[in-house]
């Protein structure tokens, strides 16, 4: 494993050198190490690139690890991961992505997740993306997430990127059955000519199942970001999404929440918030002796965090 | 010593004086208490001595150190802090952040619990809460004033502490402002049209209309206040406690 692979591993998959328990480390579209455990399985796709990753019913505080990186410019990485969630498991998935380009050559990620959770599993699915390297080839990652849940499970989505990629453009959408719940949390930070787009699409199809989906982000320097949530209600349910975004310098935002209500007792509800840094907050912080920079540089933190 | 000299400063593009050439002198280790009636100035001078507004002319000396030309942070750092009468909020930035932001450093379970509780505020209900529109006004006013306590510097401006807060709550923060002034020598200058406040004041302050009308040991001041004097101008709150 060179620098850059382990770079990207510990940044973007909390790597120390090893991982406990299941995992898949993809290097260049290639596995570079792969464990199972008792309880999750890790196999190789049959019909396209990527891995079946199962986990046994009733699996409880195990984490399995599938990072990716692409350590090069030139390379266009392609990759199918299904996850079956057992029922009553609750476990946590780490896929985290790096791309890194030294050249003038783009280096691409492109990863199809699809979470098949089980009656009454819980799932945490974090998600850290990053682009590192000099080279002036763009640093692409393009993630999509198909997410499909029983009833009574509950998936909790924490995806994050905050630097150094030049193009993103992600799509994740959900159905989900009878008292199941998802909460997403995107953090998002853009710099320079960066693109992020997102596009979340959620459908309550089971009475009593609910949606959460709140996205932060920060537009910096020249960067642009598109911000696309659905929900739609086709029962008893609840959704609430949010888009909060601060801009600075000639950062530009396009938020569109949306709903779609399809029964009478779908509670649905959309919120969006987008402007630079209030004058007043950067004043109290300056009361208590911070600079101005110091400031800004807080409450970005703060609002990421 | 705090000393501000023909201080002026009026509203932008040419607008209305609203200070008017005051000079102040607030000596070390006193509660000094600036009331009057609304519109008369107080607050933007609490804002001139805090960095937060540049005057048009005069000086401000602390400690004998011209800081007129010093901004909001230059002066945090020599030892002026400043509670605003409408606190901001922020979304991702926790009690306990604050707070550490404001001391400087992180503080422990104890130090946090001490500063809470000094303004009527569970530890355990509100370190980790975001400073954000779920605090009710008086919640995030309490943590204003905590962020004020949590600097501990010789100088702190207090902009209507009173407004926001509940009763039962007032009460303590009368003691806060009381421990304050005998614990630490701290110096405290406080907006307020309260007569429980004014009465643990060592000296009043009675601005309007941009001028000072009086200035004195509060056995002088208060009753003036108290009887109505027209020269004083400043109708004052009686806030009754059962």
């Amino acid at each position: 494993m060179n620098d850059i692979t382990k770079n990207i591993l510990e940044t973007v998959s909390d790597y120390n050198g090893e991982f406990k328990g299941a995992y898949n480390i993809r290097v260049n579209g290639m596995c570079a190490s792969r464990q199972s455990t008792e309880n999750i399985k890790i196999e190789q796709k049959e019909d396209a690139p990527g891995l079946v990753v199962t986990v046994a019913a009733g699996t409880v505080g195990e984490t399995v690890y599938v990072p990716a990186c692409v350590t090069a410019g030139g390379i266009d990485d392609l990759v199918y991961n299904d996850f079956y969630i057992g029922e009553n498991a609750d476990v946590t998935v780490v896929a985290g992505c790096g791309v890194h380009s030294d050249d003038e050559a783009d280096a691409k990620h492109n990863g199809i997740h699809r979470f098949f959770v089980g009656k009454g599993a819980k799932v945490l699915y974090k998600e850290k993306h990053i682009g590192t390297g000099k080279g002036r080839g763009a640093k692409r990652i393009n993630p999509v997430t198909d997410i499909y849940q029983e009833e009574d499970s509950v998936l909790t989505m924490d995806t994050i990127q905050l630097s150094g990629v030049d193009t993103t453009d992600r799509k994740t959408t959900a159905k989900l059955a009878k008292n199941a719940k998802i909460v997403v949390r995107e953090r998002l930070l853009t710099d320079g000519d960066e693109y992020a787009k997102t596009d979340f699409d959620v459908i309550l199809e089971g009475e009593n199942s609910g949606a959460d989906v709140v996205s932060r982000s920060v537009a910096k320097g020249n960067s642009r970001q598109e911000y696309y949530s659905r929900i739609v209600g086709k029962c008893p349910c609840t959704g609430h999404t949010e888009c909060d975004a601060i801009l600075a310098d000639s950062g530009k935002v396009f938020a569109t929440p949306s709903l779609v209500a399809e029964h009478q007792d779908a509670a649905l509800i959309h919120e969006a918030a987008i402007g630079k840094i209030a004058g007043e907050q950067i004043m109290k912080l300056r009361t208590l002796g911070l600079t101005e920079a110091e400031a800004e540089e807080t409450i970005i933190k703060g609002f990421l965090k | 010593m705090l000393e501000l000299k023909n201080i002026s400063w009026s509203l932008p593009n040419g607008g209305r004086e609203v200070i008017k050439d005051i000079s102040l002198s607030i000596p070390q280790g006193k509660l000094v208490v600036v009331t009057g009636p609304n519109g008369g100035g107080k607050t933007t001078l609490a804002k001139i001595i805090a960095g937060i507004a540049v005057p048009d002319s005069g000086k401000i000396l602390l400690e004998g150190e011209d800081i007129t030309a010093l901004d909001i942070t230059e002066r945090a750092k020599r030892g002026i802090s400043f509670a605003f009468q409408q606190p901001v909020r922020f979304k991702g930035i926790t009690v306990r952040d604050l707070l550490a932001l404001a001391a400087g450093r992180e503080l422990n379970q104890a130090e946090l619990c001490d500063l809470l509780g000094k303004v009527g505020l569970c530890t355990r209900d509100y370190i980790d809460r975001e400073v954000n529109a779920s605090l009710s006004g008086g919640e995030i006013k309490r943590i204003e004033i905590a962020s004020v306590l949590a600097r501990g510097t010789k100088y702190s401006v207090f902009d209507e502490p009173e407004a926001g807060i509940d009763l039962w709550s007032f009460t303590g923060l009368i003691k806060v402002f009381e421990d304050l002034k005998n614990i630490n020598s701290g110096t405290q200058i406080i907006i307020s049209h309260q007569e429980r406040i004014l009465n643990i004041a060592d000296e009043i302050v009675v601005i309007a209309d941009g001028k000072i009308r009086e200035y004195g040991a509060k056995e002088e001041i208060l009753p003036k206040l108290l009887a109505g004097d027209k020269n004083a101008g400043c109708p004052v709150e009686r806030r009754v406690t059962k």
